[in-house]
């Protein structure tokens, strides 16, 4: 199954530079479905989830920035206390590891997506799966 | 010794620069083969301006016949090694026999006693112990002249104010900078050096500093602040001011300086800014023959007023390469830039940020992270960078902050690249 597609950017920790990464992807048609900026001092990483990765890993490269994409997993959480609880807890018990997460709430009503960079991507697909947990796909993603 | 007439002491120095030029042309195949490419031998010194005839001798020439090819003497004579930070990854080797130990003594006692101290002082010697010429060198010096030292080496600022105190330094020897740092330590301390310590003088020196910080050295401490100069290679810190802080006096017995222009080579005359060239007359495992340290400054011939008639360097103006002194010790960017090479993560183009904090010299090396360097965890990022930091200090033996960059950042120049920003005012 393919993955979601995350792209990030190193980024210095000055003004007017998330401008130029928004300008940049608006400029090429791509949407920000979700994004969350990490900061440490000098200089912070910007992770973000859009409807076209290759497109806006593309426009961002060639603007110079400093950019990789990485699969994280997109999962729908229920939009109602306990909802986080749920999948966090099924990972710890399976001893995956969250390397980072963010989350945003959907169109569809009452579903949060919550996305995931995790330490063994197909080991937390397999547990979550189990637990009837929905994982989005990139077109889910697109579509949204 | 100190006040012999300038006649007498040029023709000691003759004396003294025919024996060590035969000296070197016996012992060593590289002086006999630079010799040989000058189309000069011993024979040919007969008179002090023939000199100019004999061959340059660099740091470079340390470097590549490391760790002992300069050696005059075979090994079993060396009864010490001092080593410097090294520039290229390669450090330069100094060894002493007993001689040359007592020569550079002497030197420091001499210049000890030229501002006033003798055995009823008390010296803290505050440069580093050990591979560095500082600590060793200040310290036999002081005991030549039977002051009692107190070698508490760098750091362990509040300790230092304590010993200061309780065992009454009158003198003390360290970096102008570290001596700032200390006054500001021992005023949070509730200490006032000019009112609870005995202190009146320091000996300061391995950076540059300038009048301005004796000035605000003198101002809020109330001690008496000298220069102090030398380098590794020609022994380590030999000279200082006498009392009337008109200039260093370069001992004429021991050594034999001119000041020549960087570009031509041509001897420069007195009171003319020119590159200083050292000619060891009283060294024997390590001799060196018309030595370019590297370091500009004038040269004054005329004797001083306090009746020494050795010829004098005035404060040291600047260096001829660009090598930095960061908190007394040396460093180029060429070191930093072979660290940076050695790690893929990080791109070709870096920038030196010096600055002081404070009193102390804060180090910044600016570098941009390559697409290969960039994990977009965090925890990755910061790993890298604590890994850029301990391989540079790995090198420099001073730690530096490292700020990693995005790629283009930082400025590209078309010709010789400017990487030292260097906003210490000296």
């Amino acid at each position: 199954m393919s993955e979601i597609k995350q792209i990030s950017l190193f980024v210095e920790n000055r003004p007017g530079r998330m401008a130029k990464v928004s300008k940049t992807l608006s400029d090429a048609g791509v949407n920000i479905r979700a994004m969350t900026i990490a900061e440490a001092g000098d200089f912070g990483v910007i992770r973000m989830v859009v409807d076209d990765p290759q497109k806006g890993y593309d426009v961002l490269r060639n603007s110079g920035f400093t950019v990789s994409m990485t699969d994280v997993l997109a999962v729908e959480m229920r939009d109602t206390p306990g909802g986080l609880y749920e999948i966090v807890s099924a990972l710890g018990e399976n001893n995956i590891n969250i390397d980072y997460a963010y989350a945003f709430v959907t169109a569809k009503s009452e579903k949060a997506m919550l996305i995931m960079r995790v330490d063994d991507i197909e080991a937390a697909r397999r547990t979550l799966s189990s637990r009837g947990v929905k994982i989005a796909t990139p077109e889910e993603i697109q579509k949204i | 010794m100190e006040r012999m007439p300038i006649e007498d002491l040029k023709a000691l120095q003759l004396d003294r620069l025919k024996a060590i030029t035969r000296y070197v042309y016996d012992h060593s195949s590289f002086y006999r083969q630079r010799f040989a490419e000058a189309g000069v031998t011993p024979d040919d010194i007969r008179e002090l301006d023939d000199l100019t005839k004999l061959p340059f001798t660099r740091k470079v020439d340390l470097r590549n016949t490391y760790p002992t090819g300069m050696f005059c003497l075979p090994k079993n004579w060396v009864v010490r090694y001092h080593v410097s930070s090294g520039t290229t990854g390669k450090p330069t080797v100094v060894g002493y026999t007993k001689g040359d130990i007592e020569t550079w003594t002497e030197s420091l006692a001499r210049a000890l006693t030229s501002i006033g101290l003798g055995r009823n002082d008390v010296i803290q010697v505050g440069y580093g112990y050990g591979l560095f010429t500082g600590g060793l060198g200040l310290h036999y010096g002081a005991e030549r002249i039977g002051a009692a030292v107190l070698p508490t080496s760098t750091g362990n600022t509040e300790r230092q104010i304590e010993l200061m105190q309780d065992l009454e330094s009158t003198a003390i020897a360290c970096t102008p900078s570290y001596f700032l740092h200390m006054a500001e330590v021992a005023e949070r301390m509730g200490v006032s050096i000019r009112d609870d310590t005995k202190l009146k003088a320091g000996v300061f020196g391995a950076e540059p500093w300038s009048l301005e910080t004796r000035r605000r050295i003198e101002d809020t401490t109330g001690i008496k602040a000298y220069d102090i100069y030398g380098t590794s290679e020609i022994s380590g810190p030999l000279f200082t001011e006498c009392q009337h802080q008109n200039g260093i006096h370069v001992w004429a017995d021991m050594f034999l300086i001119e000041i020549i222009d960087p570009k031509t080579g041509e001897q420069l005359e007195d009171g003319e800014r020119g590159e200083l060239v050292v000619t060891t007359l009283n060294k024997w495992a390590m001799p060196l023959i018309r030595y370019r340290i590297g370091d500009l400054t004038i040269m004054e011939s005329e004797p001083c007023e306090c009746g020494r008639t050795h010829p004098r360097i005035m404060r040291i103006l600047g260096r001829t390469d660009d090598m930095l002194v960061i908190r007394g010790i040396n460093v180029f960017p060429s070191q930093i830039e072979s660290v940076l090479m050695n790690i893929p993560e990080v791109g070709p183009h870096y920038q030196i940020i010096v600055s002081r904090e404070g009193a102390l010299d804060v180090m910044k090396v600016r570098v941009e992270l390559t697409d290969r360097g960039f994990s977009d965890r965090i925890g990755d990022l910061m790993a890298l960078n604590r890994r850029i930091s301990k391989e540079l200090k790995n090198v420099l033996n001073i730690s530096a902050e490292v700020e990693l960059v995005e790629p283009g950042v930082i400025p590209r120049s078309e010709g010789k690249a400017k990487r030292v920003i260097d906003t210490r005012k000296v």
